[in-house]
């Protein structure tokens, strides 16, 4: 029972990052329709601004701010610079741009930060919490604490917002939002910096579990996207359940069937998803571009 | 036809010829060794071309079945005694067999969904071949016993590039060949519309699986060549970001476009060796060229050039 | 010292004095040009931790070197490439160092994969290669042109098992990193165990890039009779597996790290919970602690001083694998003197009592690594540092 409760929650834990990394993803494709493989170095601008910031002297509180207003900006230069001049572009040619400014952002936060691994103290100290046999980390519960408070943030403003609403129309129609007055590019630069904070929060949170470095970015990315086409790409429900579903495969695949499969056991379990559901879990039926 | 045809030779003889001429100016075998894997790579490139240019699939784990060729040519002659060349057919069946089987499921998805299954299955073999070590070499790889033709040792720089420059060449050709084959024209119908092109009576899935196999033998190919020129394998050539490159060199170069393949091959892999005199500024580089050229080249280099000239004609 | 030993060191030091005697007269001659001396070295990717120190200190002691006024009177020119740990760009540089830049020695290599994959590029040149990497395999066979500097994997298993053994535990458990580095050593401790008593009961792994490893951790806590658990794995895998460990409560069943982390940032990254984790390691970490008689003492507190006050990071034993790759190539010359590939790779092979960072170097032609076990220290994080473990404990 106890072994049962550990590996739930540490999947759980590396499932809300996965979750988070993937929202970000859904924010930016619902509003633009790019698929954007830089997600993962947000993640990273989160941990290791916050890290520098936070050697220098800036206290924890205020490095983290930092941190998410650095990835905000990189996020808005990164449409405004990138995606947008390439307006009209191919949806596999907009996927190569955000390739490309992934290996930039990366080569250049090698040069800004360092190659080295680095840490961030826990939040509430280090002394794990004993649940019922179960030895968690107090920081694992700001990060499913910090997770859930931004999915309900995200929620509130898709849902009962102007601005939510104005999103969800560029998302459904771009002619038709024009028409009825939105401003569609301001919506779109506002998805990239809206993902960007998303990603940086993400890194912040889980810096000091995972410790980061400036190529975390990559694999996160990887991990992100398949959670989003597990949950069914542009649904903000898909991108949570699928990120928390991923990570309890991980950590339940290595506990109950062989820890060197467990990627494999995840990604299986994705294959037979989309044989069964070719939409993802929560995806829209969505009508072909013919 | 007629022009068609002579497109088809003019671009063949310009490779063949431009192969030819190359090596007068070449000061090293180091010079050779790169253009091996431009050709190496441009040989994988075409394949994918095939299947997301001509027949408008996306595949993010092409590199598996590249993987699958290389890791022929060092498995079997090191552990189960299979003649080397024999080897590469093996490669290639395997993955077109995995191709075929595979396909049918994963190619009845769209899009971003396609993009993510294939990447699975992509992921999937790059971890049995990491984790395999017995047989592979686990993550460090394993060497591939040299080439003997008719009892002659393959090696050297200059041979392979032959070698390599030959395989291109075919690849070439067959890929060009496609374009006036039914089937070929089933795969622009395709790619223009895919419900357009089960309306006009296009068997859709059947052309789709077709192009994927085709794709994937043209990767293994390329990736038993690589191992066997290398003198071995190891599990990055099968890996996702491998994958991504391959899929990058075919945007690069222009979707659809034989000669974008080629030339987006050759630009990824001397752009590095370029680049790297800038040391620590290398990756900075690579991503803003990345950027650069797909916002002032959307299509692809060569199809923006094509139509450079077409109108610098008018 | 055994006979042949003390003949063979005769022997060298008569070259030495040659090489010497012969050094004046070629300065004049030479002294315009330059020894061009290659590297391809990791210092981007997954292992930019081995290749960064490394570029660094390869770069502070060539300048070192060359303001002394460079060996044989020539200039040393380094050129350095990186191959992002990509085994495939590592052969293609490989090739150029050797066909476009025409050095005439090659120290470098961060990875068993890349130096595997560069070895036949270098041998079929006859170009000496020395490769910083930990695996075994990379000089066993031994092959004519390849020497290494790191203890090899292998090693590292007989001194942890050696440890074990002394503290009388038979029963252990192993997690390891799918890495190339972590795998490679996995499967020579799975070999050596036996010869020591050793039976591995539990055998976990991680993924070099995974953010949490208490699932495995888990399992191995579940296990009865277990008496050690052994890490073998690079990177910060460990760091995390190291906290993980601490958080489950296991910190009573001693825990074994390999020298793939033989360095200060891995109690910095592992925080308190790296408090009583024992690994061998070369005495680098510990030079201050080092007796003053003991002979390495010196070159590793001046190693030590000088790459931390250039840098302004920790310094760390993979950068000390480079320096004595440097130092055993730069003597080699200096004893050949000459830069004719040939004649400095069997001074290479000459290369007796070199003491560098990582031990005392006797190479031979059957030994091109020339450490034994006695290079390396056992050490345990006590207060936030390293210290010596005193034999039998």
């Amino acid at each position: 029972m106890s072994e049962l409760l550990q590996f739930f929650v540490s999947g759980l834990t590396v499932g809300a990052v996965y979750a988070l990394v993937a929202l970000g993803f859904t924010l930016v494709y619902h509003a633009s329709e790019v698929v954007n493989f830089a997600q993962g170095e947000f993640v990273m601008l989160g941990g290791m601004v916050t890290v520098f910031a936070y050697a220098a002297g800036v206290p924890l509180p205020l490095a983290a701010l930092l941190a998410v207003l650095v990835a905000i900006v990189v996020g808005l230069l990164l449409y405004w610079l990138a995606i947008a001049p390439a307006r009209g572009a191919t949806a596999v040619s907009l996927i190569i741009i955000t390739i490309g400014a992934s290996i930039l952002l990366r080569g250049a936060a090698q040069i800004v930060f360092d190659k080295q691994f680095h840490k961030l103290p826990a939040f509430s100290g280090d002394t794990p919490v004993d649940l019922f046999g179960a030895a968690i980390q107090p920081q694992s519960f700001w990060v499913l604490g910090g997770a859930a408070l931004l999915v309900l943030l995200l929620y509130y403003v898709m849902e009962r917002t102007l601005l939510g609403k104005a999103v969800m129309a560029t998302a459904a129609n771009r002619l038709a939002a024009r028409l009825v007055g939105v401003n569609v590019a301001t919506i779109m630069a506002l998805a990239f910096g809206g993902s960007a904070a998303i990603g940086a929060v993400a890194g912040i949170l889980i810096t000091p579990i995972t410790l980061t470095s400036y190529d975390v970015g990559t694999l996160l990315a990887l991990k992100g996207f398949a959670a989003a086409m597990l949950g069914g790409m542009g649904s903000p429900l898909g991108a949570v359940v699928g990120g928390l579903l991923l990570g309890l495969l991980e950590a339940f695949g290595a506990g109950y069937i062989s820890s060197t499969y467990k990627d494999a056991i995840a990604f299986i379990v994705i294959l037979a998803v989309l044989f069964v559901a070719p939409q993802g879990l929560f995806g829209r039926r969505a009508v072909e571009r013919v | 036809m007629m022009t068609r045809l002579n497109r088809r030779s003019v671009i063949l003889l310009a490779l063949a010829t431009m192969m030819a001429l190359l090596p007068l100016v070449f000061p090293s075998s180091y010079y050779f060794r790169v253009a091996s894997l431009v050709w190496v790579s441009a040989l994988a490139a075409i394949g994918l071309n095939i299947l997301m240019g001509k027949a408008g699939q996306v595949s993010l784990g092409h590199a598996g079945f590249f993987g699958i060729g290389a890791y022929a040519v060092a498995i079997g002659p090191a552990h189960l005694g299979v003649n080397a060349l024999a080897a590469v057919g093996i490669g290639a069946l395997l993955s077109g067999l995995l191709a075929f089987l595979v396909g049918r499921p994963i190619l009845r998805l769209k899009g971003h969904y396609l993009a993510i299954a294939t990447l699975g299955l992509g992921v999937l073999i790059a971890m049995v071949i990491t984790t395999e070590s017995r047989w592979t070499g686990g993550p460090d790889g394993m060497p591939v016993a040299k080439l003997v033709l008719f009892g002659w040792r393959v090696s050297g720089s200059d041979t392979w590039y032959w070698i390599t420059a030959g395989l291109l060449l075919i690849g070439t050709w067959i890929a060009l060949n496609l374009d006036d084959t039914p089937t070929g024209r089933a795969f622009r119908a395709l790619h223009d519309s895919e419900t357009a092109a089960r309306v006009a009576g296009v068997a859709v899935n059947r052309f789709k699986l077709q192009a994927f196999v085709i794709a994937a033998v043209y990767a293994s190919v390329a990736g038993s060549a690589l191992a066997m020129m290398n003198g071995f394998v190891n599990p990055d050539q099968a890996g996702f970001l491998h994958s991504v490159e391959l899929v990058t060199m075919v945007v690069l170069g222009g979707l659809g476009s034989i000669v974008g393949s080629i030339v987006g091959a050759a630009v990824l892999v001397v752009l590095p060796q370029v680049l790297t005199v800038f040391q620590e500024y290398e990756h900075f580089m690579l991503g803003l060229l990345i950027i650069v050229s797909m916002i002032f080249m959307r299509d692809g280099m060569v199809p923006m050039l094509a139509r450079l000239i077409t109108r610098g004609r008018r | 010292m055994s006979r042949r030993m003390q003949v063979l060191r005769i022997v060298a030091a008569g070259t030495m004095a040659a090489a010497i005697s012969s050094f004046s007269a070629m300065t004049a001659a030479w002294a315009a040009d330059t020894i061009k001396i290659g590297s391809v070295l990791s210092m981007t990717g997954p292992a930019s931790f081995l290749g960064d120190p490394e570029d660094k200190t390869l770069k502070i002691y060539v300048d070192k070197i060359n303001a002394a006024g460079g060996v044989d009177g020539k200039k040393i020119e380094l050129v350095v490439y990186d191959d992002g740990g990509d085994a495939n760009k590592a052969r293609t540089f490989a090739t150029r160092l050797i066909e476009d830049d025409k050095v005439v020695a090659m120290v470098g290599g961060s990875t068993t994969g890349t130096t595997m994959a560069m070895i036949p590029v270098f041998e079929e040149a006859q170009i000496p290669f020395i490769s910083f990497a930990g695996a075994v395999e990379i000089i066993d066979p031994v092959r004519k042109f390849v020497f290494k500097t790191p203890h090899t994997d292998k090693m590292a298993c007989e001194k942890i098992f050696e440890n074990i053994k002394q503290r009388n535990f038979t029963k252990i458990a192993m997690i390891s990193g799918t890495d190339g580095f972590g795998a490679s050593m996995r499967a020579q401790c799975v070999k050596v165990a036996p010869a020591y008593g050793v039976q591995i009961v539990v055998e976990e792994t991680y993924g070099p890039r995974d953010s949490d490893m208490t699932a495995q951790l888990t399992k191995i806590k579940n296990t009865p009779g277990i008496q050690a658990v052994v890490n073998p794995g690079f990177g910060q895998g460990p760091a995390i597996v190291t906290r993980n460990y601490a958080q489950l409560g296991m910190s009573s069943t001693p825990f074994y790290q390999s020298h793939g982390v033989a360095s200060k940032s891995f109690i910095d990254l592992a925080g308190a919970a790296a408090e009583g984790v024992r690994l061998p390691a070369a005495a680098l970490l510990v030079g201050d602690k080092l007796p003053d008689n003991d002979p390495q003492k010196k070159v590793v507190v001046d190693y030590k001083t000088t790459y931390e006050t250039t840098t302004k990071q920790p310094v760390s034993t993979f950068g000390g694998h480079a320096y004595d790759g440097l130092s055993i190539l730069i003597a080699a010359m200096d004893r050949a003197n000459s830069s004719d590939p040939k004649k400095v790779r069997d001074e290479i092979e000459n290369t007796k009592e070199f003491v560098g960072t990582g031990g005392i170097v006797t190479m031979s032609p059957t030994d091109h690594l020339g450490l034994d076990l006695s290079a390396f220290r056992m050490l345990e994080v006590k207060g936030g540092d390293w210290v010596l473990v005193q034999p039998g404990s």
